[in-house]
C-alpha cells in the first residue's frame, strides 16, 4: 500500500517536472527576447531530440548481492568458471574470479549455475500485441497509410500484458517494442524495462534512443494492394518519397532553431520522427527478408544519409553477410523460422551462424512472445546449426546474439548486454547452462532490483488481467 | 467407408513394394544405449534390423553374419519420432493459397470426407528436414470448419503419396475452437448442429436405400459426410476435437459418452482442470510442452506444466509442435524440443520420449506397426549423438522400414551454398 502511495508521488512529481521542462525548452530566457520574441509552447516546436513522454521508470530497492561460485558467460570476453560478480546500488561493481563481499551482501552459491546479463530482445510485440489477442487489443499495426511515421508504439502499449511476467521469467530485462509491419514506415519503437507499471512511463527505459520501423517487401504490398504500393518497386519509391520529404522538413527545422527568429515552420509528427532518423537521433530498424531487398534498402540508406541499425527477421541475411558485416548493420534473426510465406522460404538454421562467420552482429530476436521466452533456447540451435557446418561458436559469443548485440542495436550497450563494472546490474541467474533445454532463469535482476525469483512464487508478479481469468500464476511456472 | 478400407490396403502394398532393397539388408545398431519405449531403457544394447522390421533388441543378440554393423557406441537410440498433429505434404507455403491443400471448402462448415490425404504432395520440401532431426511419422491433419475432414498417419518416406500414408484414416477432426468459423453463431449452436448431423448419419444408415430413392427427408450434411461419419458412430474411428477451453472439453466428453465416441482432445489448453475426467474416460491429449500465455478467452488457462499435469494424472498425452511461433509446417521437426521444454515443465523423461512416439502410435491405432523398438514393428530407428531433446544433439542416422534416409534437405543446400561467400554460380 505504501508504495503504491510512494509511487503515485513519483508519478506526479515526475509529470511536474516535465512540464517546467518542456516549459523551459520552449521558452528560452536570453537577453535579445525581453518582450518582443514570441514564447512557445512545446507542442509548437520540432526539436531534436525532445521527450513530451518522459520515462518514470524508478529503478526498485535492491540489495547488494553477490553471486558466488557460478560459471560467468560475461559477453565481453571469456567465460568464468567459479566466477564470483558483486552488484551494488544498481549497478554491476566486480566481475571476476573472487570479488569484495561486503558486510551487508545477500550472498548466493551460484555453485552449478550460471550468470548472465539480462537478455534484451531487439524485436518485441508485447503489449501493442497483447494477450488475449483480441481486436479491441491489437494495436500494433496503424494500417491506415503506408507511411505512418507519425505513430509511437508506447502510444498502443498496454502495461498490463500478461506476457511481460512470462517473458521475464525466461530472463528478458529490456526490449525494444516495434510497430507492426503493414507499412513501409510503421513509426517509431519504444525501449522498455521489463517492470511492472501502471503506465508505458513508468516502464520506459530511461535516455533510450526511438528507433523507426520500416518493412520491406510483402507485407506492405499485400496490406495496400488496391491503394498501392502494390509492388516491391512501389514500396522503394514510398520510402524514397518519404525521405525526400524528411530532408526538407530536417533543413527547415534545423535553420529555424538555428536563431528561432520568426514564426517557426508548421510542426509535422512524422516529418519529425524521419528528419530525427537524418540527424541521427533515432535508429532504423528494417524489417525485411530478401537479401536482394536488404541490399536495396542499404543503398537508400547511403541515397539520403541514414544508418540501419538493425534488419529484423532477415531470413536470407546470411546470403549478405559479408555485406552486412561491412555496412555494420546487425542482423536480428529467428534460428529456424521460415517458410510461412514466400519471402521467407529460404530461411536455414545456420542463419546465426553464417553471420558470426562473416563477422556480422548476430541477434536472436522473437517477434513473438513464446519464443521470447526462451531467446537462449533459439541461441543454442544456432550454435547446433553451426556445428553442422564446421562453424564453431563458443558459449562466450552465443551469449552476446542475446544480451551485448541486441544492446547495441538499440544503442544502449555502454550501460547493459555485458557483465562488466559500472554497468547496469541487469543479470540472470540460471539453475544450468542456458544452452541446454532444462535450464531456466532462476533469478533476474533489473538494476540490482530481483524482480523475478523462481524459488518465491508468492512474489511473482501478476497483471491485472491475470486477476480471476487467469487461474494459473505466470502459466504454470516451474 | 470404401475409402477407409481402400487406402490402408493400397499402402501397406507400395510400402512393401518400396522397401524392396532393404530386405536384402540385415543391419545390427550396437552397443548404443537403447530406449525402446515399450521398455525400459537398455545399456549396450543391439537394435537388429531384418526385412524392414525390428528383429530383436537387447543386451544379448546374435548378429547374423554379413550383416551391416552400426557402431552406435555413446549414442542414444531411440524409435523415429511422431510429429501427432501436422500439414506436412498438405501446406507448403501458409502465405501461399495454391500450395496449401489442408481445408476443404465443406459444405456448412462439415467436411466428413475430405481425405487430404488424396492430395498429399511427396514432393514437399518440408518432409527431409523433418526426418533429418529424427522424425519418422507424422499425422496430417484437415483444419477448418466444424467438421475439419479425416486424418492420416504417413511414414516420411521417399515414395509417392500412396507409399507414404501408413494408415487412413486415423481420426474425424472436429474443432470447437473457431465457433464463428464453424458456420455458428454461438458454442451451443454448434454443438447442435454438430448433434444433428451425427443423429442424421445414424438415421442415414437405416435408410440408405429410401435414401437413394429419394424417400428421406433432407439430412444436414450430404451423402459423403454422412457415409464418412459411420465408422466414427460404431466406434471404429477415433473422434478428435479441438478444444481449448474447459467447458468445450467438457462438452465433448459429454458428447463422446452420449454417441458412445472414441474421443481425443487436441490443443486442450485448459485440459488440466477436467484431467481426471479425461484419465477416467481414456481421452488421449495432443498437446504442446511450452505455450502459458492467455492467447485467447479460449485459452485463459493455458499452462506450460499442462502435459505434465495431464500425465500425473493418468491421461494419455501426445506432445506436438505447436508451439514455436510459426510452427506450421515448416518446424515439424521441432516436436523433440517440444518435449524437452515439457520435460523442462515437469513432465519425466520417459513420459516425454512417449509422447512422441508410442502415446501416438497407440492413440490413432498403429501401436502395432509403430512407435516402439519392439520386434515386429517396422525399424523406424533414429541414433542419436545424446539426449534427443537437447538442442546440441544430432540425429545421425535415420533409418525408415530398415532403410537409411539421409538425403540433404532444401536448406541444407542453401547453407552449403552460402557457407562461403560470395557464392560461386558459375559452372564448374
Amino acid at each position: 500500500m505504501r508504495t503504491a502511495i510512494v509511487t503515485t508521488v513519483s508519478l506526479v512529481v515526475a509529470l511536474a517536472a516535465s512540464s517546467a521542462q518542456a516549459r523551459s525548452q520552449a521558452a528560452p530566457k536570453t537577453a535579445s527576447d525581453t518582450s518582443k520574441k514570441p514564447t512557445y509552447v512545446a507542442g509548437a516546436l520540432s526539436t531534436p531530440n525532445a521527450d513530451p513522454f518522459p520515462s518514470s521508470y524508478r529503478p526498485r530497492p535492491s540489495r547488494t548481492t553477490v553471486i558466488r561460485n557460478a560459471t560467468l558467460l560475461t559477453a565481453a570476453g571469456p567465460m568464468i568458471q567459479g566466477g564470483s560478480i558483486l552488484l551494488r546500488d544498481g549497478k554491476i561493481v566486480e566481475v571476476g574470479r573472487t570479488v569484495t563481499t561486503p558486510p551487508d551482501a545477500v550472498v548466493i552459491d551460484g555453485t552449478g549455475k550460471f550468470v548472465t546479463p539480462g537478455l534484451i530482445d531487439t524485436h518485441s510485440h508485447l503489449g501493442v500485441y497483447p494477450a488475449p489477442g483480441v481486436d479491441a487489443n491489437s494495436d500494433g499495426n496503424e494500417a491506415t497509410n503506408p507511411v505512418t511515421a507519425q505513430v509511437w508504439a508506447e502510444h498502443s502499449v498496454w502495461p498490463q500484458d500478461p506476457q511481460f511476467p512470462r517473458v521475464l521469467a525466461g530472463g528478458i530485462t529490456a526490449m525494444q517494442i516495434l510497430p507492426g509491419s503493414a507499412n513501409l514506415i510503421g513509426g517509431r519503437s519504444v525501449v522498455l524495462k521489463n517492470v511492472p507499471g501502471r503506465s508505458v512511463q513508468e516502464m520506459k527505459f530511461p535516455g533510450a534512443k526511438y528507433g523507426l520501423k520500416m518493412a520491406c517487401g510483402e507485407n506492405p504490398k499485400r496490406v495496400y494492394a488496391a491503394r498501392g504500393p502494390s509492388t516491391r518497386m512501389g514500396n522503394v519509391a514510398g520510402y524514397r518519397a518519404a525521405w525526400i520529404g524528411a530532408e526538407a522538413y530536417r533543413r527547415r527545422w534545423d535553420k529555424w532553431l538555428e536563431k528561432r527568429d520568426g514564426d517557426p515552420p508548421t510542426r509535422d509528427l512524422g516529418l519529425e520522427t524521419l528528419a530525427e532518423v537524418l540527424r541521427g537521433n533515432i535508429y532504423v530498424h528494417n524489417h525485411c527478408y530478401r537479401a536482394d531487398e536488404m541490399a536495396l534498402m542499404i543503398d537508400i540508406a547511403h541515397e539520403f544519409g541514414y544508418k540501419i541499425r538493425s534488419f529484423h527477421h532477415g531470413v536470407e541475411a546470411y546470403k549478405i553477410a559479408d555485406l552486412l558485416a561491412k555496412e555494420e548493420i546487425s542482423g536480428s534473426v529467428w534460428s529456424d523460422w521460415g517458410g510461412f510465406k514466400m519471402e521467407a522460404l529460404d530461411g536455414v538454421r545456420g542463419n546465426l551462424a553464417l553471420l558470426h562467420a562473416a563477422g556480422a552482429r548476430a541477434i536472436v530476436h522473437s517477434d513473438d512472445a513464446v519464443g521470447e521466452q526462451r531467446l537462449n533456447q533459439d541461441a543454442a540451435k544456432g550454435i547446433a546449426a553451426g556445428a553442422t557446418l564446421g562453424i564453431v561458436v563458443s558459449p562466450d559469443e552465443a551469449i552476446k546474439w542475446i544480451t551485448i548485440n541486441p544492446a547495441w542495436a538499440i544503442g544502449l550497450d555502454d550501460r547493459i548486454g555485458s557483465l562488466e563494472a559500472g554497468k547496469n546490474a541487469d543479470v540472470v541467474l540460471w539453475t544450468g547452462t542456458p544452452f541446454s533445454i532444462y535450464s531456466k532463469p532462476e533469478k533476474v535482476w533489473i538494476d540490482g532490483a530481483l524482480l523475478f525469483d523462481r524459488t518465491d512464487p508468492k512474489g511473482w508478479w501478476k497483471t491485472d488481467f491475470e486477476l480471476g481469468f487467469v487461474p494459473a500464476l505466470m502459466g504454470g511456472a516451474r | 467407408m470404401r475409402r477407409q478400407l481402400f487406402a490402408p490396403t493400397v499402402g501397406v502394398f507400395i510400402v512393401a513394394l518400396v522397401c524392396l532393397p532393404a530386405h536384402a539388408q540385415v543391419i545390427a545398431i550396437t552397443g548404443g544405449t537403447v530406449y525402446p519405449v515399450s521398455g525400459p531403457k537398455i545399456e549396450h544394447a543391439t537394435v537388429l534390423i531384418r526385412d524392414g522390421k525390428i528383429a530383436a533388441v537387447g543386451g544379448t543378440v546374435d548378429i547374423p553374419a554379413g550383416a551391416q554393423r552400426v557402431d552406435a557406441r555413446g549414442k542414444w537410440v531411440t524409435p523415429g519420432l511422431i510429429n501427432a498433429a501436422t500439414n506436412l505434404g498438405l501446406a507448403e507455403i501458409q502465405g501461399v493459397p495454391e500450395t496449401r491443400d489442408n481445408v476443404a471448402r465443406g459444405k456448412d462448415g462439415i467436411a466428413a470426407s475430405f481425405t487430404p490425404w488424396d492430395g498429399l504432395n511427396a514432393a514437399s520440401q518440408l518432409i527431409a528436414p523433418a526426418r533429418n532431426d529424427g522424425i519418422t511419422g507424422a499425422v496430417i491433419m484437415p483444419q477448418g470448419g466444424l467438421i475439419s475432414g479425416q486424418a492420416a498417419m504417413i511414414d516420411l518416406l521417399d515414395g509417392n503419396g500412396d507409399a507414404m500414408v501408413r494408415k487412413a484414416p486415423v481420426a474425424m477432426t472436429v474443432t470447437f475452437n473457431n465457433v464463428r468459423g464453424s458456420g455458428s453463431g454461438a458454442r451451443g449452436e454448434m454443438f447442435a448442429r454438430l448433434r444433428e448431423v451425427l443423429n442424421d448419419a445414424r438415421t442415414y444408415a437405416t435408410k440408405r436405400l429410401q435414401y437413394e430413392a429419394a424417400q428421406t427427408r433432407a439430412f444436414a450434411a450430404t451423402k459423403g459426410d454422412l457415409e464418412a461419419l459411420q465408422p466414427v458412430l460404431t466406434g471404429k474411428l477415433s473422434l478428435l476435437v479441438d478444444a481449448d477451453r474447459r467447458s468445450d472439453i467438457e462438452a465433448a466428453l459429454k458428447l463422446a459418452r452420449d454417441y458412445k465416441l472414441k474421443l481425443i482432445i487436441g490443443g486442450g489448453a485448459e485440459a488440466w482442470m477436467v484431467a481426471s475426467d479425461l484419465a477416467a474416460a481414456k481421452v488421449p491429449v495432443v498437446t504442446g510442452g511450452i505455450l502459458n500465455i492467455p492467447r485467447s478467452f479460449s485459452t485463459l488457462g493455458q499452462r506450460g506444466d499442462n502435459a505434465a499435469l495431464l500425465r500425473k494424472a493418468g491421461v494419455s498425452v501426445l506432445l506436438i509442435s505447436d508451439s514455436y511461433g510459426d510452427g506450421g509446417t515448416f518446424n515439424v521437426r521441432n516436436v523433440r524440443f517440444e518435449a524437452g521444454n515439457a520435460v523442462a515443465n515437469g513432465m519425466t523423461w520417459d513420459d516425454a520420449l512417449r509422447a512422441v512416439t508410442l502415446a501416438p502410435a497407440e492413440a490413432f491405432g498403429v501401436a502395432d506397426r509403430v512407435g516402439a523398438l519392439t520386434v515386429g514393428l517396422d525399424a523406424n530407428v533414429v541414433v542419436w549423438s545424446g539426449d534427443p531433446f537437447e538442442f546440441l544433439t544430432q540425429a545421425e542416422q535415420v533409418y525408415i522400414h530398415g532403410k537409411r534416409v539421409d538425403g540433404p534437405s532444401r536448406q541444407d543446400e542453401l547453407m552449403k551454398r552460402y557457407r562461403t561467400l560470395p557464392p560461386d554460380y558459375r559452372a564448374p
